[in-house]
């Protein structure tokens, strides 16, 4: 398998304190890794070196082979799709503009656009004709992420990085969002990592899970290694899920 | 008379507009650069307001001895003017942007939009029922502290008011304060309309 993003000896630190210490880790074309950890544990920090939200304080990233920090850190995230908790949508802009956004940026013609945006939206089981005109403030907590993951996909990005993309939403419409979300792994075939502490959601939408404990890799597995793998932290939190 | 009613009151509208352009070019970029910078940003809103609590008077009065915007006239009461609008539009424009909700901002860095277009598409549009505000509470400040530049010989509708006052004759008093009150009344309804209008 290619390896699309490699995160070698990653160390960052935060007032002084280490949140990471010494990530090694290769995410492969096609698969969602997911992060998991408890809150502290460094799992959006190191989700967010792959963008340049953050620099590392020492090691490296790389993004299809070459150093994300020397790339031009506009165009390397137009070319990495982001979904984080409250969505972030622009309330300003329309269904159609916030989806459209980075097409826009990029320059693509305007029924390109307009012909992206429909398809997405039929993706995300929005009908376009409902939806499009819409302002992210009529639309429902489960709607407005749908529409931010419909948003992260438009310039048919390589790698989609999601921050707990759905903690906030309740959880029946959870549920239809990670099987949403496994269905459009089918369809994009998009290589994503996803940031979670839920461990039932990491088993469910994960190829690999990698988890993290006080900023270190605890243990990187599949979902189905992962109780039987004998990590301390990976049976706590099971214990979360089977009494 | 109805004449000269009408004459200062294109005066003194020229007073307020001039002023309040130049707050306007002077604050816009000064508060967008604010924005950008903590401690700079503490300090100068702390000398405007400061600034803002001089009497009105006093302030005209301070200007005239100043070498080249200073003197009798115009040009020392728009001084003046400029003084007081830019606290509010300042203050407004600083407090707007940086209330951009943090995710959204985080979300426009994240998709790969430079610092000039997160400034243009996401922060000014959805600062702007801030900002807006801002600018109406400066029009509305200088329409009446326009009135006072008359003292030292800016024009304006406060010329009758100050002549009013001082041949003790209340209807001329009321010939400057009654236009200039409207002035402020209808300056505050139409920013205020503009400000609902486009509110998110």
């Amino acid at each position: 398998m290619a390896k699309l993003i490699e995160f070698q000896d990653v160390w960052c630190e935060y007032a002084g304190r280490p949140v990471l210490r010494g990530i090694e880790l290769t995410v492969n074309q096609g698969e969602t890794l997911v992060l998991l950890g408890r809150s502290g544990s460094g799992k959006t920090t190191l989700l967010r070196t792959a963008n340049r939200l953050i620099e590392p304080s020492r090691g490296a990233v790389r993004f299809e082979g070459s150093l994300v920090r020397a790339l031009d850190v506009h165009a390397l995230r137009r070319r990495i799709g982001y979904v984080i908790q409250e969505g972030g949508l622009f309330p300003h802009f329309t269904v159609e503009e916030n989806i459209g956004l980075v097409p826009t940026l990029e320059g693509w013609p305007a029924h390109e656009i307009r012909a992206r945006v429909e398809e997405l939206l039929e993706a995300m089981r929005l009908p376009p004709a409902q939806y499009i005109d819409r302002y992210p403030r009529s639309l429902s907590g489960g709607e407005r992420q749908r529409v931010g993951i419909a948003r992260a996909l438009a310039a048919n990005p390589p790698l989609l990085l999601l921050d707990e993309p759905f903690a906030a939403l309740d959880p029946l419409t959870r549920f239809a969002l990670q099987r949403l979300f496994l269905d459009l792994r089918h369809s994009f075939r998009t290589t994503a990592i996803f940031v979670t502490h839920d461990v039932r959601e990491a088993l469910m939408v994960a190829s690999r899970i990698a988890l993290l404990r006080d900023g270190q890799l605890d243990l990187v597995s599949d979902p189905a290694g992962f109780a039987a793998a004998g990590s301390e932290e990976a049976r706590r939190f099971l214990e979360t899920v089977s009494p | 008379m109805t004449g000269a009613i009408l004459n200062a009151t294109v005066e003194h509208l020229l007073l307020v507009v001039t002023a309040l352009a130049a707050a306007l070019a002077l604050g816009a970029p000064a508060a967008v650069l604010l924005t950008r910078r903590t401690r700079l940003r503490r300090a100068s809103l702390a000398a405007v307001n400061v600034l803002q609590t001089v009497p009105s008077l006093a302030l005209f009065g301070f200007l005239l001895p100043v070498p080249l915007i200073g003197g009798i006239g115009k040009r020392t009461a728009i001084v003046a003017l400029v003084l007081y609008a830019l606290l509010p539009i300042l203050r407004n424009m600083t407090v707007g942007i940086l209330g951009v909700d943090p995710a959204v901002r985080e979300s426009a860095v994240a998709m790969g939009m430079t610092d000039r277009q997160i400034l243009w598409k996401v922060e000014l549009p959805l600062a702007f029922p801030t900002i807006l505000a801002g600018i109406r509470v400066a029009t509305v400040a200088t329409i009446g502290t326009a009135t006072i530049a008359a003292a030292i010989g800016g024009g304006g509708l406060g010329t009758f008011v100050f002549r009013g006052i001082s041949m003790a004759d209340p209807s001329t008093i009321l010939a400057g304060a009654i236009p200039a009150a409207m002035m402020a009344v209808a300056a505050d309804e139409v920013l205020g309309w503009v400000e609902r209008r486009f509110s998110w």
